[in-house]
């Protein structure tokens, strides 16, 4: 099946795209790099459906629009506002967090091989990828000091959410998937007011100073 | 079993087709720059040039100088006939040849890097140690890739390992593993050859440059066959990339030929877009690039098993 390769080759995208975002001190090079995750996500749903459905590709282009665009748009927005370094501070160096995300990705794959999947996705790489996608996000999440990648690792970790998605194209509700496209949109909204805010009450955006705030 | 037309068109490519590379390559950056840039065939200029000069050898040099750059051209040329080209047989194949294969290549940098040292120069000496330092990462992910082809394929000669995926057009998850090849493969060739996000191979002293630098000392014939041999290598690893990025068989010979040469061609269209778009990398996050490449060719090991 030509169509499985091709989205196996996306997806392998997104496994490349993961150890680059892992591995980047760049917080712009970061930023792009989710976008177009979000992008090749946006064009997954139309290729792994069976039948060309208007729910898919409703889905496609609001994802394409909201992951590709809108929200990296934002988060840009959010930078320039609260005139950050582009240097991302990690907690712990880069190539230690990409070796961890690779054991990540490996583990996934290994654990998607052990679950009885249905014959026609046990030939993609849907739950492997999904699995290192969140893993990744979380990775980012922990790792990662400054509150606007760590907006970016909750994004990531939503991509890795909407792969698995990917299995259930066919059943998934429409409203369901809008719902989810909205609630992060609204997410990253807010956050990016957020982190205009701390950046103008205070100094720093560095989130393990957030614990010692008081009334 | 000898097909002798395939062997001469193979052994024809290998000696006149890699400086063609070079040109494309550049070309293709003058383009991007706006420049009309040097004629396609400058490559081949230059050699005839350097050939006629004459040579200036140090005096504190030994045998080891002079070596280098033959030792390097002829373990060159003789992985060269190891791979085979498009969809053809390579003229010399044997089990385990892949491994032969890449200690070809191996010795050839050892004499180069060698002979770098026999000058004496710090600044050689500087390259030479990048050089050797980078080539221990990407000589992993290489061999992992290869295990990956290994096991795709079941065999162990160059020839039937690279084309198992025209033979048998792989569905689903080999497909995965063979994209993740090719990408490490590709990070591999660029690291092999010293171009851009690794080295520039139009800085010259500069103190970041890694293969340029082993050849400073060597003038005239020497750095001409300095030169081709570099180029061959670009060759050889493009014409390994193909076979992944490209496995199909047109069926007739001369349509073959003409589609692997169109392909390499391609590929250095793809490496000057490369260059033209990235800026060097800092030394410091080469061996990460490396250790990222070697990360995709285990991936696709681990593909392979599930």
């Amino acid at each position: 099946m030509l169509r499985f390769s091709i989205v196996n080759l996306l997806l392998v995208g997104i496994l490349l795209l993961n150890l680059f975002m892992l591995g980047t001190s760049r917080i712009r090079a970061l930023i792009q790099a989710a976008a177009l995750q979000g992008v090749v996500l946006g064009a997954m749903p139309l290729l792994i459906a069976d039948r060309l459905s208007s729910n898919a590709a409703l889905i496609a282009v609001a994802t394409i629009v909201l992951k590709g665009a809108l929200i990296p748009q934002m988060l840009r927005k959010a930078l320039r506002d609260a005139q950050i370094k582009r240097e991302i501070e990690p907690l712990i160096g880069f190539v230690p967090t990409m070796l961890l995300g690779a054991l990540g990705t490996l583990l996934s794959i290994a654990l998607a091989s052990g679950l009885p999947l249905e014959p026609e996705h046990s030939e993609l790489l849907i739950v492997p990828a999904s699995f290192s996608t969140v893993l990744t996000g979380f990775l980012l999440l922990t790792t990662r000091i400054k509150a606007i990648t760590q907006v970016i690792g909750y994004l990531v970790l939503e991509n890795g959410i909407f792969i698995f998605g990917m299995l259930l194209v066919e059943a998934l509700p429409f409203l369901v998937e809008i719902g989810v496209l909205l609630d992060l949109f609204v997410g990253i909204f807010v956050v990016s007011i957020i982190i205009h805010h701390i950046n103008r009450e205070f100094a720093s955006l560095d989130t393990r100073r957030l614990a010692s705030l008081k009334e | 079993m000898i097909d002798l037309p395939v062997i001469i068109v193979h052994f024809a490519l290998l000696l006149g087709f890699p400086p063609l590379l070079l040109g494309v390559i550049n070309k293709t950056k003058a383009k991007f720059a706006g420049r009309r840039g040097p004629p396609l065939l400058q490559a081949y200029y230059d050699l005839a040039r350097l050939l006629r000069k004459q040579m200036v050898v140090s005096r504190t040099t030994t045998w080891i100088f002079r070596a280098g750059p033959v030792i390097a051209l002829s373990s060159a040329l003789l992985a060269g006939a190891l791979v085979p080209f498009g969809a053809f047989d390579a003229p010399l194949r044997f089990t385990g040849d892949f491994v032969l294969f890449a200690y070809l290549l191996a010795l050839g940098r050892f004499f180069t890097a060698a002979a770098a040292l026999d000058t004496g120069s710090a600044f050689e000496g500087m390259g030479a140690a990048r050089d050797v330092s980078f080539a221990c990462l990407a000589e992993a992910a290489l061999f992992v890739a290869f295990v990956v082809l290994v096991r795709l394929s079941g065999a162990l000669s160059l020839t039937p390992m690279l084309h198992a995926p025209i033979a048998a057009p792989f569905h689903g998850l080999p497909t995965a593993a063979l994209a993740l090849v090719a990408v490490a493969l590709f990070v591999v060739l660029l690291v092999e050859n010293a171009r851009v996000p690794i080295d520039d191979p139009n800085t010259h002293l500069e103190l970041t440059m890694i293969h340029e630098v082993m050849l400073l000392d060597h003038s005239g014939p020497l750095l001409g066959v300095a030169l081709y041999a570099a180029s061959l290598k670009l060759f050889l690893l493009s014409a390994l990339l193909l076979h992944l990025v490209a496995p199909f068989a047109l069926g007739s010979p001369a349509l073959d030929w003409l589609a692997f040469a169109a392909g390499l061609v391609a590929i250095a269209i793809g490496i000057g877009v490369v260059e033209s778009v990235m800026a060097r990398l800092r030394l410091r996050y080469v061996p990460s690039l490396l250790i990222a490449s070697t990360i995709l060719c285990v991936f696709g090991f681990v593909l392979t098993l599930a």
